[in-house]
């Protein structure tokens, strides 16, 4: 694997409810090592590509390549057993459980069918270590008793214990203050950083422009389109979110109707 | 390690926790921001205690009446254990009670009238609570029908079974005398000695192993001192238990005289009463197997897990709807288990087997040792706290007033009390 291959690629993908078409030809490139953020409007079909890129949904047809080979996602462990963990919005921790506890939840470590404490906490203290978390007291603290932002570290290091190669957050900072967005976004930074591809769902352009490196920005169940960083702007972003375009990138209608008439 | 790299993270550095004094300053940070365990029951156990024997020192704090009150307390408490199970996922077993009656009946029948082995007709009492709460899960996991309704619609049913299987207004002898020993016979001395020479070897062994282990891999442990003063309390609080029961306790009444140990006895002697009941051991062997399942398996974390947040537990691959028919068919297999405790306490099994105020009594236990009616929140020692401060309530008052009413509303204060400090202290641990 080099590093200019991506690590996840979504070529023409569609997907309809009923007779309500979400996703049109949707492309989409994730490469290791960077941040891509999907932007877009409520309804613009942000959940229904990340739910079906975790095997939540699958989709109707389309193309989906993982480390450059074919794959096969109908089901949330088969994109675990690919090495790609999502962590929801809403978290899903357990409060009355602690740090390890709730990053072991559903695949603890076992020794003769007992639970075998000692790794687990070694490998969690570990991982927050990799991820130069420095917010956290203990790992055997309740997570009843941590800030948002504490809770959305804790969820995004279980994201990342599993030798998960791509790592996808939904709106992690939503929730969150000044000070904890900034800890938070450091994270994802240091995630992309440490090799992994990070797919980073946000309303906020501040967190996109400040943590991105490409953006993909999806309107009307359309990929608008998908740039780096650098070519774009806050109000361009805005733009494509908004209308689908913004000069000349995004959905260009003249192109439509040439091509219609050619 | 490298412990002293210059990284500012702030995972606390392996090694062991302070000494006593810090192991007592976390304990009450922890009760402040919420935590408070069993230490109100505890608490009001040892007030009721002192209370009991100040109001009435002759007959409430006597070695008989100390004995007649571990067996009055191990059907409830072990009723309570189940219990335990159902209300961490934050659901409810109204019909416990009569799942005890039910399977005691099943056991007297087995025993007289299909003439089976007292183990044979055990095991089928047994399952007989196993299956009751297969049934009860299934409906609540699998239909998704509330746990109250279906548990209410079990509580009148049941019934209906044991008047079905004993007969309108009927009883049945329970005919073994191995399982009438249960509750009516105590173990040798030496035996009581035995089992608490297990149960502090076998602590002793399987705590320092734990702290061994942590500090070996560079994690945080229990401190020696701790972990000495914890043995030893154990040690002293067991040992007292089983000497006081290993005292004679029989009430000699003026003229007659206690049967010698030795040699012949005289006509009319009273015999010699003394030795851990075996009820204690039934209850003992339950606590610790039931908290080994509970905090050192994959299956109690889930446990844990699925009171705590259900849908996270989905979502983290656990199969939410097997852990829920598994603790109703445990806490049920236990309320039978609870019923044989009770018909060889009562010598037989009858349509009220169970019924009154069993199940409150239960409920209420689980609730003042300081389980949550909310879900994710109990320990099985919790039961055992909870059984004993209800039992205690229970033997006391009647020494004191006659009036039954009196004694049901001080008992329903207690619960009242109890499900107060669970309020509270929830509240507490949301806003810290």
């Amino acid at each position: 694997m080099t590093a200019d291959s991506p690590i996840l690629e979504l070529k023409g993908i569609n997907k309809s409810f009923g007779a309500v078409h979400v996703l049109h030809d949707v492309d989409l490139t994730v490469m290791p090592g960077q941040v891509t953020a999907l932007v877009g409007d409520n309804g613009a079909g942000k959940s229904t590509l990340i739910k079906g890129i975790a095997g939540i949904y699958s989709f109707d047809s389309g193309d989906y390549f993982f480390e450059g080979k074919r794959a096969q996602v109908h089901d949330p462990k088969d994109a675990n057993a690919l090495g790609i963990e999502v962590v929801y919005q809403d978290l899903a921790l357990c409060d009355n459980l602690d740090v390890v506890h709730n990053m072991f939840l559903g695949r603890e470590e076992t020794k003769a069918g007992t639970l075998d404490e000692i790794d687990m906490e070694k490998r969690a203290t570990d991982t927050l270590k990799g991820l130069s978390v420095r917010t956290l007291k203990s790992v055997r603290q309740q997570v009843s008793s941590l800030s948002g932002g504490q809770r959305q570290t804790v969820a995004i290091a279980r994201a990342v214990l599993w030798n998960s190669k791509m790592v996808i957050l939904d709106e992690p900072t939503a929730a969150l203050g000044v000070a904890q967005t900034e800890q938070v976004l450091n994270l994802v930074r240091r995630l992309a950083d440490n090799g992994l591809g990070v797919i980073l769902i946000s309303h906020n352009m501040n967190d996109v422009m400040q943590v991105a490196d490409s953006v993909a920005c999806l309107y009307l169940g359309q990929m608008a389109a998908q740039v780096q960083i650098s070519e774009v702007d806050h109000s361009s972003i805005v733009e494509l979110i908004t209308m689908g375009r913004s000069g000349d990138i995004g959905i260009q209608l003249d192109d439509a109707l040439t091509g219609d008439v050619a | 390690m490298s412990n002293h790299q210059t990284t500012d993270v702030d995972i606390p550095e392996a090694g062991d926790r302070g000494g006593i004094g810090m192991a007592v300053g976390d304990y009450f940070s922890r009760v402040k921001g919420g935590d408070v365990g069993s230490l109100p029951a505890v608490l009001g156990l040892v007030v009721l205690f002192l209370l009991f024997t100040a109001l009435k020192p002759d007959t409430f704090f006597s070695f008989f009446n100390f004995a007649n009150l571990l067996n009055q307390s191990a059907a409830i408490i072990v009723l309570a254990m189940g219990l335990v199970f159902v209300l961490l996922l934050g659901e409810i077993d109204l019909s416990a009670g009569f799942t005890a009656g039910t399977a005691a009946a099943v056991l007297a029948v087995a025993l007289s009238n299909w003439g089976l082995a007292w183990p044979l007709a055990l095991l089928v009492g047994l399952l007989t609570g196993t299956v009751i709460g297969l049934f009860i899960g299934s409906l609540v996991a699998r239909l998704g029908i509330p746990s109250f309704v279906v548990t209410l619609a079990m509580f009148l049913a049941l019934q209906g079974v044991m008047l079905l299987i004993i007969g309108e207004g009927g009883t049945i002898r329970l005919r073994s005398d191995v399982l009438l020993a249960i509750m009516n016979q105590n173990m040798p001395l030496w035996a009581g000695w035995l089992m608490w020479a297990l149960v502090i070897g076998g602590y002793l062994l399987v705590s320092w192993r734990a702290i061994a282990g942590r500090r070996k891999a560079g994690l945080r442990s229990t401190a020696t001192s701790v972990w000495i003063a914890k043995v030893l309390s154990l040690a002293v609080l067991l040992g007292v238990l089983v000497f006081v029961l290993n005292q004679q306790r029989q009430i000699v009444r003026p003229g007659k005289e206690s049967c010698p140990s030795v040699g012949e006895a005289p006509v009319g002697c009273i015999p010699v009463i003394e030795g851990v009941p075996w009820a204690v051991l039934v209850v003992l062997v339950l606590v610790v197997g039931l908290t080994f399942v509970l905090g050192r398996t994959p299956f109690g974390r889930h446990v844990y897990a699925v009171g705590g947040n259900a849908e996270a537990s989905r979502r983290a691959g656990i199969n939410v709807k097997m852990i829920k028919i598994y603790c109703f068919m445990i806490g049920s297999t236990l309320a039978a288990v609870a019923g044989v405790l009770l018909a060889s306490r009562d010598n037989s099994v009858s349509p009220t087997t169970g019924g009154a105020q069993t199940l409150l009594f239960a409920v209420g236990a689980a609730v003042i040792g300081g389980t949550s009616l909310f879900g994710g929140k109990g320990k099985v020692m919790d039961a055992v706290v909870g059984g004993l401060v209800i039992a205690v309530i229970a033997n006391g008052l009647p020494l004191i007033t006659q009036q039954s009413g009196i004694q049901f509303v001080v008992t329903g204060f207690v619960l009242l009390v109890a499900a107060g400090v669970d309020a509270i202290s929830r509240k507490r641990a949301s806003a810290t």
